[in-house]
């Protein structure tokens, strides 16, 4: 009863890993509401932290999750810039695409 | 005291800096009065260094060199400002500043009441400086410096009464053609770093031998070409005579005395690359030399300018001088410079004496019996005639007896040489003695001048025929406004003028004794440069009897031309014109065929040549310019501006790779 915990083999939690990275790409790629593709690349990001805490203790290195808290800091720091630029874009103009803001076009 | 070298350039230069700030404040005559002090300053100076050096050990060679600062570091190849004192450079820097000082002191009086008295002091102080700098420089690029800053200041002085539009293309004229030399000595200036890494005479001259003998004949031709440029030689010859639109005191001091015979200074402080050079190299000089001496001296025999005279001359001797570099005669070639700077410089102070006596006159068709109203300038000017025309015991005699030796020594070739170099002389005679007699001897004709007021017809329509084609031997006047209707009244020139033409006149005399050719003892300069040209000088090999006999040749030679002027211009009358052949006139019409050609077919050349800048260099540019601006606009069109499209780049992208290094790691 104890064991439980320890019975989920490390597979499966590369497998959910690989699952919401492949929900995250697919929904960057076919959505186009800003905040929801920017809510997909969380989910990218915090895929492969899964995928990193699980092989670091698999392998028992300790590397795999320092590296997840860089990514967490990172992702923090793009949270607050990236959040800010939606917002204002939203306000200037409500039920605004990916695809209307298409200025930096060559 | 050889400490005080920096001291002769620097000098000049202050003149020249302070003239620039304050000339104006200063005026006349002040300004004139500085820049004399300096350049008599100067002289001082290389005095004291000469008598440091003569003392002085100096080592084996009497050289030292000084240098006050790195001017180019730049990696490998590094230039110094640095002075070079030899006993060559040392006598130039005498010479140089001697002559500059006293026709410096002559141009306050000449130059009185000019409205840019305190420019023409500022080119002057300059003009000095360069030439200096050209001599002293230890290395082919800081007498590069002196060489083109020379040719700036001969451009700005000959072009110094620009108001006269052939005044203005007169000094364009010789800047343009000296560009042609300038070019040769550039590139003898990086085959001398590309062969041996260095600039420095010291270095090339001791390198010289080591030198393969294509390179060494590379630089020598190339160099040599620097040289016909500044020293007005075949083909290059043109500027010289149009040069003579300057104010007289820059036709002695540049056009005669210093600058134009750079080219010889040249040739003599590279010496020993001449010797490592092919044989043919020296003898292609000592061609060139005679052959513009011959064609120059033709030419002076029927110029009616009193100031075209002597610009031919001038050409003719420093082919005279360019015939000694070429028969291996360094110490003739110059001892020849010192004496001709002497007896030329006077030569034109003298003129420039005439013609400020004449208001500005400077036709001799229009002069005559002036030795009794200009006495002083009349004597003088007769030392200097009879110098030039190589008449014992003055001055050019010596000189030129020793280059005509030199050539008689040269054999072969050299017998030819020796000819031409005789019918020069008689020509020299022969031009001189007309000059002469046309200016100060004979029937005074610039009374007719006053009756021309009324007509332009009428003045005497045969005398004037030959200006009437225009084109580029029109008679070169100095003056803009020099009005020939008013009254003649010559006079006599300020205190000023004359005493300068005194102190020529007895270097004139003298001069010859620095290098008489009896015993070893007296034959100072031979002694005295035998350190520098050593390695280059050709010995002298000539029974004393041959000696005696050419010398004497020469001498008879130079009467005969003297008896020819007196004959055909002091016994007949003027107006007779027995020998003024309209083709000698023309300077045998070289002048005009250049023009021609650059006018013509050169013209089209050009503008073929212009075509195919515009059109091929810039069509390559701009074709360049123009397929990047096409792909570019090409390529932009990836640039979508969707978020969602680079995502899905990205993404590919990042599939791509996983494949590829899946595969691979699964193939190995």
């Amino acid at each position: 009863m104890i064991v439980a915990a320890d019975t989920v083999a490390v597979d499966w939690y590369l497998a959910l890993g690989a699952l919401l990275f492949t929900v995250g790409a697919v929904g960057l790629l076919i959505r186009r509401n800003p905040l929801v593709m920017f809510m997909c690349v969380e989910l990218m990001l915090n895929a492969v932290n899964l995928t990193f805490v699980s092989l670091a203790r698999e392998l028992g290195d300790v590397g795999g999750q320092v590296v997840v808290f860089f990514v967490l800091v990172v992702a923090a720091a793009e949270v607050v810039v990236g959040l800010g630029i939606i917002v204002s874009i939203l306000r200037r103009r409500p039920g605004a695409t990916a695809d209307d803001m298409s200025l930096l076009r060559g | 005291m050889t400490d005080l070298t920096w001291l002769i350039p620097a000098l000049p230069l202050a003149g020249f800096l302070i003239l620039v700030v304050a000339g104006k404040r200063l005026g006349e005559p002040l300004a004139g009065w500085l820049a004399t002090l300096m350049v008599a300053g100067s002289f001082a100076a290389s005095v004291i260094v000469w008598l440091g050096l003569r003392g002085s050990d100096g080592g084996p060679h009497h050289v030292f060199t000084q240098t006050l600062f790195t001017w180019l570091p730049a990696g490998g190849f590094s230039v110094d400002v640095g002075f070079l004192v030899d006993p060559l450079s040392m006598t130039m820097c005498l010479f140089v500043t001697g002559t500059a000082a006293l026709i410096h002191l002559y141009s306050v009086g000449y130059m009185h009441g000019d409205p840019r008295f305190s420019k023409f002091f500022v080119y002057l102080n300059l003009f000095v400086f360069s030439m200096l700098m050209l001599v002293l420089g230890d290395n082919l690029l800081l007498t590069f410096l002196g060489w083109e800053g020379v040719g700036t200041c001969s451009y700005l002085l000959i072009s110094f009464w620009h108001e006269k539009e052939a005044n203005a293309s007169a000094g364009k004229k010789a800047f343009v053609t000296n560009r042609i030399g300038d070019w040769g000595f550039m590139v003898a200036m990086f085959l001398s770093f590309a062969a041996l890494g260095s600039i420095k005479y010291t270095d090339l001259n001791a390198g010289a031998g080591g030198l393969a003998t294509a390179t060494a004949t590379g630089i020598a031709v190339l160099l040599f070409v620097g040289a016909v440029g500044k020293s007005a030689q075949l083909p290059l010859m043109v500027w010289l005579p149009d040069a003579m639109a300057g104010p007289t005191p820059v036709s002695a001091l540049i056009h005669a005395a210093t600058m134009v015979t750079a080219g010889v200074y040249l040739m003599t402080r590279i010496n020993p690359v001449l010797s490592a050079a092919s044989p043919w190299v020296a003898t292609m000089i000592a061609v060139v030399g005679a052959v513009t001496a011959l064609f120059a001296a033709t030419i002076a025999v029927a110029q009616n300018d009193i100031k075209k005279v002597l610009a031919y001359s001038t050409v003719s001797q420093l082919g005279y001088m360019f015939l000694a570099v070429g028969s291996g005669a360094y110490v003739a070639a110059i001892f020849h410079m010192i004496t001709h700077a002497f007896f030329k410089a006077l030569l034109f102070l003298g003129s420039g004496s005439v013609i400020h006596g004449m208001h500005d006159e400077q036709d001799m068709r229009r002069m005559g019996g002036l030795r009794k109203l200009m006495p002083v300038t009349a004597i003088t000017f007769i030392v200097g005639w009879l110098a030039i025309a190589g008449v014992p015991p003055f001055a050019g005699f010596w000189s030129k007896d020793e280059i005509l030796l030199s050539a008689w020594n040269k054999g072969g070739v050299g017998y030819v040489l020796w000819a031409i170099g005789l019918i020069t002389a008689v020509l020299t005679a022969y031009y001189m003695s007309r000059q002469v007699f046309l200016t100060f001897f004979g029937e005074p004709r610039w009374k007719k001048v006053g009756v021309r007021e009324g007509g332009e017809g009428e003045q005497s329509a045969e005398a004037v025929e030959t200006e009437q084609g225009g084109g580029p031997d029109e008679p070169v006047l100095e003056h803009a406004d020099a009005e020939h209707g008013e009254e003649v009244h010559p006079h006599e020139s300020p205190w000023t003028m004359t005493v300068p033409l005194v102190l020529l006149a007895i270097a004139s005399i003298f001069a010859g004794v620095v290098n008489l050719p009896f015993t070893g003892r007296v034959q100072t300069l031979q002694n005295w440069l035998e350190p520098v040209v050593g390695a280059g000088e050709v010995h002298v090999d000539v029974a004393t009897g041959v000696k005696i006999g050419l010398a004497v040749l020469a001498t008879i030679g130079s009467l005969i031309g003297i008896a020819a002027g007196v004959q055909l211009y002091l016994r007949r009358r003027f107006e007779d014109r027995p020998a003024d052949p309209e083709i000698l006139e023309r300077g045998w019409y070289y002048d005009q065929a250049i023009t021609d050609f650059a006018g013509g077919p050169g013209r089209e050349g050009f503008d073929g040549v212009a075509w195919t800048d515009a059109h091929v260099v810039d069509g390559a540019v701009n074709g360049v310019g123009w397929l990047v601006r096409v792909a570019g606009g090409g390529l932009r069109r990836l640039q979508t501006g969707y978020v969602r499209s680079y995502a899905l780049g990205i993404a590919l992208g990042a599939i791509i790779l996983v494949a590829a290094i899946t595969i691979r790691s699964s193939v190995l």
